[in-house]
């Protein structure tokens, strides 16, 4: 069901990228977009493959307005080299995501990392899109101005489809400057201080200190010390100011040993899983793609040998909440571990009610699948607070358990594809699993 | 009223209880308008749904007999997007006008469609939160309208658009079911319909619930008002201001004739003999403000500022603000009709533009009032005529038309904020490609395949769901049914 790969094409415009998938409708054959590969294991494989776009040849930084804080970039150009072009005018695209993987990628993963919790996510930047659909069309949607409300926004629809409705090819995003001072304030909080370690995190999101991240990362195994990540950015004088007030706030509710302040990222900084490499490569979600980071770890990782790769780091679990219940998640996820005879390692910007549970590759199917099963029964509600949804792991290679679960709005989602994709030959069962 | 329609009203008061559907004549009429006034529209029929599950009958029913739909919040939208059908119903959202849910640790707040957008704001007050997105009708413009508009307001440049601030969605869909968009935490997995479901200008279904962020209140607000001879030194400011890498929470820009309207009407004591005035208010922590504060002010200065005003406790920032927020309403003091036009350019291209509609005003012989949200080039220009006068409301039109053309040029929008609706998806084939509205209508037809939901807004071209795209011959089927006209 996979590895069926019979070529990859690797277009240099988007005359040809249009061509290809005209020809590759014409032929019936299933198509999975690529760029670096640096998320291509983050969800169910492909179900067949007989075409492998790969975008990097695609890879220029198409403009850049820096009067109008706006880029427009194509997908294959790397975020470190789009870094380093916006970095010359003081400016950013304020994503965390590891410099070698592509714009494309980026957004049609819907990557963001601890940042997430004051510049969102790649839905939230984007402001004009340019994809070839299934069978070869051009569309666009947006524009390259901020404030538009003129159609529907595809790029809403397209960031996070993971290459199952279109292939993009041009994203046009809204920048912002790069802050002038920044400051890593972190919290340590011994196991039996775990309440303290929620209060932490629930007090700096709900803070008028305007945070930038507010992290958690727990990583499960002795002796499970806690810690919580805080990043501020701004003025030199108004980040120091800010350090000193959420210093206070961070050890307010008692059980810190201090509040160690820095100004590069702990080690624990986005990364996933905490411990071991992650699936799609070193670098993690914290790198900020920085032009020095071009070349290094992240940029130059040969990608994945094909795009039916499977992770070789366990597995991931996607846990989003409403903050309000982060201790109930944690308590879920420890027991639904114990439950399971697991021990999951716990990171991610809890703030905005995200965190990733971990499972190591040791984790049999079985177990996996009981560990979501039981958690989603302990965080369902309505309205819904939250959903649990399996990223990454062997499990969804097996096709044994449903990766969204009960996202609300499937059905939905599943006629969008219908009308997007009828063939069901974009990327075929990397959403919704299955053939 | 005919048969199949006098079947489907008592259908209507079955679900709904007879006090809340609307049949007698002038009692539609009441209804036959949103906040565009130009197009008019008397529905077939009103409906009130109480509760969600109500509303789902009342679009089941609709869906089962045929009939078109339209919902309505507040009825304070610009583009005609709440515009009814003769022969459809109108659902009004009002009735559900309930704040169900505040969760302050959470900062997220579950709402009823017909709540006003403020009175989520007042509901956060007390733990320190607000509503972030201020359409300048807040005070009665409803979240379910602010959904299917994606409204923004003057502190979108840093707060971003209502998109933005909602994370989960309850729907009714087109075809009468209910449904939960987004998880409620604003990081759902799967396809965002949520993010494509906000501004379809309610043509892919009726929002019954909202979840809301909150957003803590800033510890400090300061407001600059700054005096220009004319706007495009106002213009230099801004362009100074981004540059230098602030990011203000608005920035505002009033043109001569817009503050003489605004001095006429509410007195706002604005430098008087000033070409253009300027607001930049600027809000967030109380260390990060203040070193702003200063940068600002000196750039504003160094544009040329004749006086520079600042504010920082509510009261005087009222001051401030009193002009500017007077300003749509203002130039009826100095104009018997006048067309509000919604245009976005690129920041950058502010200056081409107004010069543009400068000259634009002057051929016509029309006056332009100009206030708009400089800080992301959104533009409003009012076009000041007098319809008792042969001639020139169609002038005005047509002036107002040229200006979005001229916005188009410069690479912009023809809407930033006040949508498409009816009034402008003629312009749309100018924005955009053929090809690229049918793959817009694509999600329609995902939602609304018997295009019944708010049918006839946004596009100018019904997409029938199911025909095979790019391979059309001839006219479209729609328009050789007469069922639509191509512009």
């Amino acid at each position: 069901m996979m590895n069926t790969e019979r070529a990859v094409a690797s277009p240099s415009d988007i005359e040809e990228a249009s061509a290809l998938l005209a020809d590759a409708a014409a032929s019936g054959l299933a198509v999975v977009p690529r760029g670096a590969g640096t998320g291509l294991s983050w969800g169910p494989p492909p179900s067949a493959c007989d075409l492998v776009v790969d975008m990097r040849r695609m890879d220029q930084v198409v403009e850049h307005a820096a009067g109008d804080l706006v880029a427009k970039v194509q997908a294959g150009a790397s975020m470190g080299h789009v870094a380093s072009v916006l970095a010359e005018a003081g400016q950013q695209l304020a994503l965390d995501a590891p410099a070698g993987a592509t714009v494309g990628g980026v957004v049609a993963t819907g990557t963001a990392g601890p940042r997430r919790f004051r510049y969102g996510a790649p839905r939230d930047l984007l402001i004009g899109i340019t994809a070839v659909r299934a069978d070869g069309i051009i569309a666009h949607s947006g524009g390259r101005v901020v404030k538009n409300v003129a159609g529907y926004d595809l790029g809403k629809l397209l960031a996070g489809s993971q290459g199952t409705l279109a292939l993009i090819t041009e994203a046009t995003f809204r920048l912002h400057p790069l802050p002038p001072a920044a400051a890593y304030l972190t919290a340590e909080f011994a196991p039996a201080d775990r309440a303290a370690a929620v209060a932490a995190v629930t007090a700096a999101a709900r803070s008028a200190l305007v945070p930038s991240a507010v992290e958690l990362d727990w990583p499960g195994s002795d002796p499970g010390t806690l810690r919580v990540g805080v990043l501020l950015e701004g003025t030199e004088s108004g980040v120091a100011a800010r350090t000193e007030q959420m210093s206070l706030l961070l050890a307010a509710d008692g059980g810190s040993p201090g509040v160690a302040v820095g100004d590069s990222p702990p080690p624990w900084w986005g990364r996933l899983p905490p411990s071991g490499p992650l699936p799609g490569g070193p670098g993690g979600l914290g790198g900020r793609a920085s032009p020095q980071d071009q070349g290094g770890s992240g940029g130059d990782r040969p990608p994945e040998g094909n795009a039916a790769s499977s992770p070789q780091a366990g597995t991931v679990v996607r846990v989003s909440f409403w903050v309000a219940r982060l201790a109930e998640a944690l308590d879920a996820v420890e027991a639904c571990g114990a439950e399971a005879d697991l021990r999951p390692a716990v990171t991610g910007p809890a703030g905005v009610g995200l965190l990733y549970a971990c499972l190591g590759p040791d984790a049999g199917g079985d177990a996996v699948a009981r560990f979501v099963t039981v958690l989603r029964g302990r965080l369902a509600g309505s309205p819904p607070r939250g959903s649990v949804v399996v990223l990454a792991g062997p499990v969804l290679a097996a096709g044994g358990l449903d990766a969204l679960g009960q996202v609300p709005g499937t059905a939905l989602m599943r006629a969008v594809k219908d009308q997007f994709d009828p063939g069901n030959r974009m990327f075929p069962g990397r959403v919704f699993g299955g053939g | 009223m005919a048969g199949s329609l006098a079947a489907l009203a008592a259908r209507m008061q079955e679900i709904c209880g007879a006090g809340n559907v609307v049949t007698d004549p002038l009692e539609l009429r009441t209804y036959e308008c949103d906040g565009l006034t130009s197009h008019r529209c008397v529905p077939a029929l009103v409906v009130l749904p109480g509760t969600a599950p109500q509303t789902a009958a009342v679009v089941r029913a609709c869906a089962d007999a045929g009939v078109p739909f339209v919902a309505r919040g507040s009825g304070t939208g610009l583009s005609g997007g709440a515009l009814p059908r003769t022969d459809g119903v109108l659902i009004v959202m009002s009735r559900m006008r309930q704040i169900i849910e505040i969760d302050p640790v959470s900062r997220r707040a579950v709402v009823e469609p017909g709540v006003t957008n403020l009175s989520v704001s007042k509901a956060a007050a007390p733990f320190g939160l607000f509503y972030a997105p201020d359409p300048s009708s807040q005070v009665v413009c409803s979240v379910g309208g602010n959904v299917a508009e994606n409204s923004g307001g003057a502190h979108c440049l840093k707060h971003g658009f209502t998109v933005h601030h909602v994370t989960g969605l309850e729907i009714v869909t087109p075809s009468g079911e209910m449904c939960w968009l987004g998880d409620g935490t604003g990081n759902s997995a799967g396809y965002d319909l949520l993010g494509a479901f906000t501004g379809s200008e309610g043509t892919l279904g009726i929002v019954t619930k909202i979840v809301v962020k909150l957003v803590p209140l800033p510890e400090t607000v300061h407001t600059l008002l700054a005096a220009y001879r004319s706007t495009s030194e106002g213009g230099t400011a801004v362009s100074d201001i981004i540059a230098a890498g602030v990011l203000p929470a608005a920035i505002e820009m009033m043109d001569a004739l817009s503050i003489q309207a605004a001095e006429a009407a509410v007195r706002c004591n604005y430098p008087p003999g000033a070409g253009a005035v300027l607001i930049v208010e600027l809000d967030g922590p109380t260390a990060e403000v203040e070193a702003e504060l200063a940068l600002v002010r000196s750039l504003c200065e160094a544009a040329g500022a004749t006086e520079i005003r600042a504010a920082d406790d509510p009261a005087e920032r009222a001051v401030i603000w009193a002009g500017r927020k007077a300003a749509f309403a203002a130039v009826g003091r100095i104009s018997p009709s006048f067309i509000v036009q919604d245009g976005v350019v690129p920041r950058t291209s502010l200056g081409a533009v107004l010069a543009r509609i400068a000259s634009l005003s002057e051929q016509a012989g029309i006056r332009v009032a100009n206030v708009f949200h400089a800080g992301d080039g959104n533009l409003h220009p009012l076009v000041l005529y007098d319809d008792k006068v042969p001639g020139e409301p169609e002038a005005a039109e047509e002036l107002s038309g040229a200006i979005l053309d001229a916005c188009l040029e410069q690479g912009g929008s023809i809407t930033g904020e006040h949508g498409v609706g009816v009034d402008k998806s003629r312009y749309m084939p100018k924005m955009f490609s053929a090809e690229d509205l049918d793959t817009m209508q694509l999600l329609r037809c995902a939602f609304d395949p018997a295009s019944l939901c708010n049918p006839g807004k946004v596009f100018p071209t019904p997409r029938l769901c199911g025909e095979v795209p790019g391979r059309r011959r001839g006219a479209h089927p729609a328009v050789a049914a007469g069922q639509a006209e191509i512009f």
